[in-house]
């Protein structure tokens, strides 16, 4: 576990709010991918675009359409939000990957950070577009009338287990995906059990590669559902 | 990233540098985490809204401008080439109506011509078969002329042979009467 060890970067001592630790390293290394990725790619702002260009494009074309189909036409204005979160959890899961790196994204000060931030901003521009109408998000009209009070009961509950369950479902699969190639790169001092075992890192590897960007997305789409919910509390 | 040579403890790292429990979960990291967090999140926000999303934004509208304008020149052209093919065959169509009289006006004339040519052989024949039959009737006529004084002869010297007595006149009468079936 000592990959998720928090340490500063110059030095020894303890850890204020300010000082400059592996996690400012990584994080930093983030903005400096995704600059290369979105900014330094389209610099020449072609008409055929190079690979690097393709891919920024294909990017924003995912997520812009992710956001318009999901939260609708209005959910448009948010989608600088909610692109600075997707490439910030895709950037750094990908990052964190490379062997010896750092992954923010596997702490859950960090994904709760996020799922909080999208659940009381989300919440705040549903009171303040809908008023307390915004509360029919929990009334459900088409149920018959005596299952509302209990289905209001369980909307209610359910609203409120949304930042948990989006901020560790993130760190959860990053740190799980982490600690089980460290558990078979355990295994491969083992010298007959070496070769299983560095299959089994190699395949675990490709399979988090696939988990690094499906938890993107899904944190993503959840942060677009939500939204949509801000926007059109009636169901 | 634990470091061997570490001396300070902390409640998350023991004198060895490991870690103690989970350090996801160190409370004393978690400033420092949602801090720099923070910052990395508001820079790439400036990075995208400002810079990075209008300028591939506009890149698209660019490109979809392009290909609307491409499509909609292409469009065109095919417009006019149909135009200009309409035109071919209207004048193609034209000039085969045009051949096709040129053809009848010309065959008319051919068979004007042809049928004065017939009309012409036609009298210059039947003018011939007049002369001809003329020349035949002639002949006709005179050879029954000579039949006639043969026979006249002829009869007056049997009537004379006869030991009659030849009248002209009656033999004559009697020739003329003997041949009228023939003639």
């Amino acid at each position: 576990m000592d990959q998720f060890i928090v340490s500063p970067l110059f030095g020894d001592g303890p850890i204020a709010w300010y000082t400059p630790t592996n996690v400012t390293l990584w994080m930093v290394l983030t903005i400096l991918a995704i600059g290369a990725l979105l900014v330094l790619s389209t610099s020449r702002r072609a008409i055929i675009p190079s690979r690097a260009q393709s891919i920024a494009e294909l990017v924003y074309g995912f997520i812009y359409k992710m956001v318009e189909d999901v939260a609708g036409k209005d959910g448009v204005r948010y989608f600088p939000y909610i692109m600075t979160l997707f490439m910030f959890i895709l950037v750094t899961n990908f990052l964190g990957l490379i062997p010896t790196a750092f992954a923010t994204t596997s702490h859950i000060a960090v994904t709760a950070t996020m799922a909080m931030a999208v659940f009381l901003s989300v919440t705040i521009l549903g009171f303040w577009k809908h008023g307390f109408g915004f509360l029919n998000i929990f009334w459900i009209g088409q149920a018959p009338l005596p299952l509302r009070p209990i289905l209001a009961l369980i909307e209610v509950i359910s609203y409120f287990v949304r930042p948990i369950s989006h901020s560790i479902r993130l760190a959860g699969n990053m740190m799980a995906g982490h600690a089980v190639i460290k558990v078979f790169a355990g295994f491969a001092v083992v010298i007959w059990i070496a070769p299983v075992s560095i299959a089994a890192i190699t395949a675990i590897y490709a399979l988090e590669v696939l988990v690094s960007f499906i938890q993107a997305y899904v944190f993503t789409i959840l942060t677009c559902v939500y939204l949509k919910d801000a926007l059109h509390p009636h169901h | 990233m634990a470091t061997e040579t570490t001396g300070f403890v902390s409640a998350c790292i023991d004198s060895l540098g490991n870690a103690i429990g989970m350090p996801q979960l160190c409370a004393e990291w978690m400033p420092n985490q949602v801090f720099w967090l923070l910052v990395t999140l508001v820079v790439i926000y400036l990075v995208l809204s400002k810079v990075a999303l209008p300028r591939i934004g506009g890149i698209l509208a660019e490109r979809q401008g392009t290909i609307t304008t491409d499509i909609s020149a292409a469009e065109d052209l095919k417009a006019r080439a149909l135009e200009a093919e309409e035109v071919y065959n209207k004048a193609l169509a034209d000039a085969r109506a045009e051949a096709l009289n040129i053809a009848a006006e010309m065959r008319a004339g051919i068979q004007g011509e042809l049928n004065d040519a017939i009309a012409h052989a036609d009298a210059e024949i039947s003018a011939k078969v007049a002369e001809s039959e003329k020349a035949i009737g002639e002949i006709r006529a005179s050879a029954l002329e000579a039949v006639k004084v043969v026979a006249n002869d002829t009869a007056a010297e049997i009537v004379t042979a006869l030991g009659g007595k030849a009248d002209a006149k009656a033999v004559g009468t009697a020739v003329t009467s003997g041949m009228k079936g023939w003639t």
